[in-house]
């Protein structure tokens, strides 16, 4: 262990044009030639494995052959009918562990069609267009969505197609949940998360309250007494804790946290990162954090996960990806202790959880990354599965006329396009409920 | 190695592939490229008589088709002959003869159908020492109209005519051209052998519009807002072209005559085929207008391997090889019966065999096993039809096997080895019975 020092935690580590280099689109938006070309691959496939793949079963063939035959806002309108937010999950799903993977064309040469990318491509040019749904006949009928976040958002636009008024409310400052707040910068520039919201908003019939968080203003039972039904996307509120005597110490942070200041950060190069920096946890948002810290100029970002690479959450890619910016990812390894001098932190304590071998690391900033939970604030009325709200397939909940769906139900996937899916489906079986 | 020379109507050339008579053999400077680049021969663009030299359009020639990655599979074009005044050609002709030597120079020729005309043009040409002339009966478009061109080739009586004017005007070899836009393509040729023609070469192109513009709905390629019908070439036509070669190459009057093979010949092995089906030389022009001169590289390259794998040290000796398997439908083997087999290692399970199987053919293609994605013919639904293995994106994932003993698993019939056609058929009225 190095001799004692302060803590080295800085803003301003890198030159000023450094930060927008660094902040840039992770992969660039395919251009009209690219488009087609890339399009042309695709082999229209019978029950097309990426379809299956798809959390939200977009017709991945046809929209394809759509841009292939010209027409990229038909394209866009087969993405839209499954996922109104295909914008933010072309740019944020792995599709290396969905779609993609499931090509034929990586089954035959490890070149799967840019299925994402396609994606992209359709609905950037649609979205710059018209919004493509009119509303059906009102229904009179009034439904309640908890949570601005992929899964509510869904669920409302279905909502409002299907001619049902919808409030939208919303804790947080912004609209988007975790697209506006937890996808890493790089995945969604230029305000995508805020001009997708509008997007979505633009159908006309959905109300958004922002500041308004369930359990404080909001009373679970005024929503039932003053809606035909409730949806509940409320997302994970809770920070998993590691337990540590020394937990509240300067320089240790909740990722997701500081992920969403990152996010709403004009200028990223006031943001303070550590020289030395340690990231516990093996999923997305523990790679998400890690390669932000690099990007930020943080010197060492090491990243530990108690077990092997195949058991991360984060997908092989995304590990790649943290590995080429520069991120050392310590598999087999466990927190043991943070080591504190004057109330900050120097380093953590680990443990290799194969060998028992113990060794310390340097850190002047730990960032945890080991999870959310669910928060109940619906005074206990719902039943949980496994600290997550149960749900049956069509996302209905314990409690008559409420449903719920994304991050916060049992068996999430903590995906965006999974939350999309969950939005899409709770709101065509409200649609049922309000019209039997 | 293979010896590539070709001697066609006693025309010598250092390699079979000619460039036909178009665009690329218009003038001296293109001409001397393409002997540069190593093309055997050249037919030059077709002249025309002494006078005001003919006008083209000056908005576009060509349309086309496209496959995939804007492979370019058809072309049409509305272009006439040379525009370049007589006494020019005949001067650049002269000299690049002398200059060229050893590389075959056909001059193209379409003037009105009567006698002084040709007769003054053949005097012109020969003075040039080319080596033979090629009489243009095939032009669709804008010499048609003028009673040239395919005006002449759609009246066998013309064709001969004027091949025996040629013949009796001029030492030289005289090849005529063929306009596929007939019903019966034997019926020019054996006119033109009648009328003495030395050859004949096929085909000229066929009448085409290759789209239509949908926001001015005018033909393309559109003059001011029209279009006329153009001769369409390239890929797309060879097929059309070497069914026609072969109806000349098996016809009784015309069997064993000349033919100089042109439609849509890419690459070698296009070449082959045609040579295979009685072509003395090839003709190419499509190819070198998408790709360039240097293609001829890639043709010799890959007749000359070919044919030192198959042991054919001429052209000669392959040349004809697939005229007797040429036969009418009547006289094929009922008896050869066949099953489509997938190779399971080779299968990147897409699943396009079974959607053209099931939805368009024969329902002989399962697309399961124990529950998982997998793609079987059913012998005994399977009717050989071919399409699984036309429609499969990986060669030679899917063959044809021949059956040749046991029975028939969709017939229940015992496999015979005894060739049977259908004009000995028990189910044709016209069939003929074998004496008792």
């Amino acid at each position: 262990m190095a001799p004692a020092r302060t803590p080295d935690i800085a803003a301003k580590r890198l030159p000023k044009a450094q930060y927008a280099a660094n902040f840039t689109d992770l992969h660039p938006p395919l251009n009209a030639h690219e488009a087609l070309v890339e399009s042309d691959r695709c082999y229209f496939c019978y029950d097309a494995p990426c379809m299956k793949a798809c959390p939200t079963s977009i017709d991945i063939p046809l929209f394809i052959r759509e841009i292939q035959a010209g027409n990229p806002k038909s394209a866009a309108k087969t993405i839209f009918n499954q996922n109104i937010l295909g914008g933010m999950c072309a740019r944020v799903c792995p599709t290396e562990t969905l779609c993609e993977e499931a090509c034929v064309r990586e089954h035959a040469e490890g070149k799967p069609v840019k299925i994402g990318l396609l994606q992209r491509y359709a609905t950037d040019q649609a979205m710059a267009d018209k919004h493509p749904y009119n509303r059906a006949k009102s229904s009179g009928k009034k439904v309640a969505v908890v949570g601005a976040g992929p899964a509510g958002l869904a669920c409302a636009h279905r909502l409002s197609m299907h001619g049902h008024d919808v409030t939208v409310f919303e804790a947080r400052k912004k609209s988007g949940g975790l697209n506006e707040y937890g996808i890493a910068a790089y995945k969604s520039v230029d305000d995508f998360a805020a001009k997708e919201v509008d997007f979505v908003l633009s159908i006309g019939g959905i109300k958004i309250e922002n500041g308004m968080a369930l359990g404080k203003k909001l009373k679970l039972a005024n929503l039932q007494r003053d809606y035909d039904a409730v949806f509940l996307g409320l997302g994970l509120s809770g920070v998993n804790a590691l337990g540590d005597k020394n937990e509240d110490a300067d320089g240790i942070e909740d990722a997701v946290d500081y992920i969403s200041d990152l996010r709403q950060a004009k200028d990223p190069s006031r943001l303070k990162v550590g020289r030395n920096v340690v990231v516990i946890g093996g999923g997305m948002t523990a790679i998400d954090i890690a390669v932000q810290s690099k990007l930020l100029g943080a010197e060492n970002v090491t990243v530990i996960y108690r077990r092997g690479a195949e058991h991360m959450k984060a997908s092989p890619f995304e590990q790649e990806l943290a590995q080429t910016k520069g991120v050392n990812i310590k598999h087999w390894v466990a927190p043991k202790k943070v080591l504190v001098k004057s109330g900050s932190v120097i380093g953590l304590k680990c443990e290799n959880t194969s060998t028992g071998e113990k060794f310390e690391i340097r850190a002047d900033m730990i960032f945890k990354a080991i999870g959310q939970s669910y928060i109940d604030v619906t005074g206990g009325t719902i039943a949980l599965d496994q600290g997550r709200i149960k749900v049956d397939a069509e996302k209905r909940t314990s409690v008559k006329g409420i449903w719920a769906g994304g991050d916060c139900i049992a068996g999430g996937k903590d995906l965006t396009v999974a939350s999309v899916d969950d939005g899409r489906r709770a709101a065509e079986s409200i649609h049922s409920f309000l019209t039997a | 190695m293979a010896d590539l020379r070709s001697n066609f109507v006693g025309i010598k050339s250092p390699n079979p592939f000619w460039l036909a008579s178009a665009p690329p053999t218009d003038k001296e400077y293109n001409v001397v490229r393409a002997f540069k680049a190593g093309w055997g021969g050249v037919v030059w663009k077709t002249l025309g008589e002494e006078g005001p030299p003919v006008v083209n359009v000056n908005g576009p020639r060509y349309g086309a088709i496209h496959g995939a990655d804007r492979r370019l599979l058809g072309l049409n074009n509305i272009e006439l002959i040379t525009d370049r005044p007589l006494e020019i050609n005949l001067q650049e002709i002269k000299k690049v003869k002398r200059e060229w030597p050893d590389r075959a120079m056909v001059v193209s020729l379409m003037v009105p159908c009567e006698e002084e005309p040709w007769k003054k043009i053949l005097k012109q040409v020969e003075d040039t020492e080319c080596d033979g002339v090629e009489l243009n009966f095939g032009c669709p478009h804008g010499m048609s109209e003028r009673g040239m061109g395919a005006a002449v080739g759609q009246v066998p009586e013309y064709i001969e005519m004027v091949a025996r004017w040629c013949k009796q005007h001029s030492r030289l070899p005289v090849i005529v051209k063929l306009t596929p836009n007939i019903t019966d393509v034997r019926q020019p040729a054996r006119a033109a052998f009648r009328g003495g023609a030395d050859a004949v070469s096929l085909i000229n192109t066929i009448n085409s519009i290759t789209h239509v513009d949908l926001d001015s709905f005018s033909p393309m390629p559109s003059i001011d807002g029209k279009g006329s019908h153009g001769g369409y070439c390239g890929p797309a036509v060879k097929p059309i072209a070497l069914s026609m070669v072969s109806e000349i190459a098996r016809d009784k009057e015309t069997k064993g005559k000349p033919i100089s093979a042109i439609g849509g010949i890419t690459t070698w092995r296009d070449a082959a085929e045609f040579i295979s089906m009685s072509a003395g030389n090839v003709q190419v022009c499509t190819a070198a207008m998408t790709y360039g001169f240097k293609i001829v590289e890639e043709m010799k390259s890959g007749l000359a391997r070919w044919m030192d794998d198959k042991g054919y040290a001429t052209i000669e000796d392959f040349r004809g090889r697939a005229v007797p398997n040429v036969t009418d439908w009547q006289y094929l083997n009922l008896n050869y019966i066949a099953k489509a087999k997938i190779d399971q290692d080779a299968c990147i399970k897409c699943g396009r065999c079974y959607a053209a199987c099931e939805d368009t053919s024969h329902q002989a293609i399962s697309n399961m096993k124990d529950g998982k994605r997998h793609f079987e013919v059913m012998d005994d639904e399977c009717v050989a039809c071919n399409l699984c293995v036309e429609v499969c994106p990986v060669q030679n994932c899917i063959t044809m096997v021949q059956q040749t003993s046991g029975t028939d698993a969709r017939t229940g019939k015992k496999i015979s080895k005894d060739y049977a056609n259908w004009t000995q058929h028990p189910n044709n009225p016209m069939s003929v019975k074998a004496a008792e």
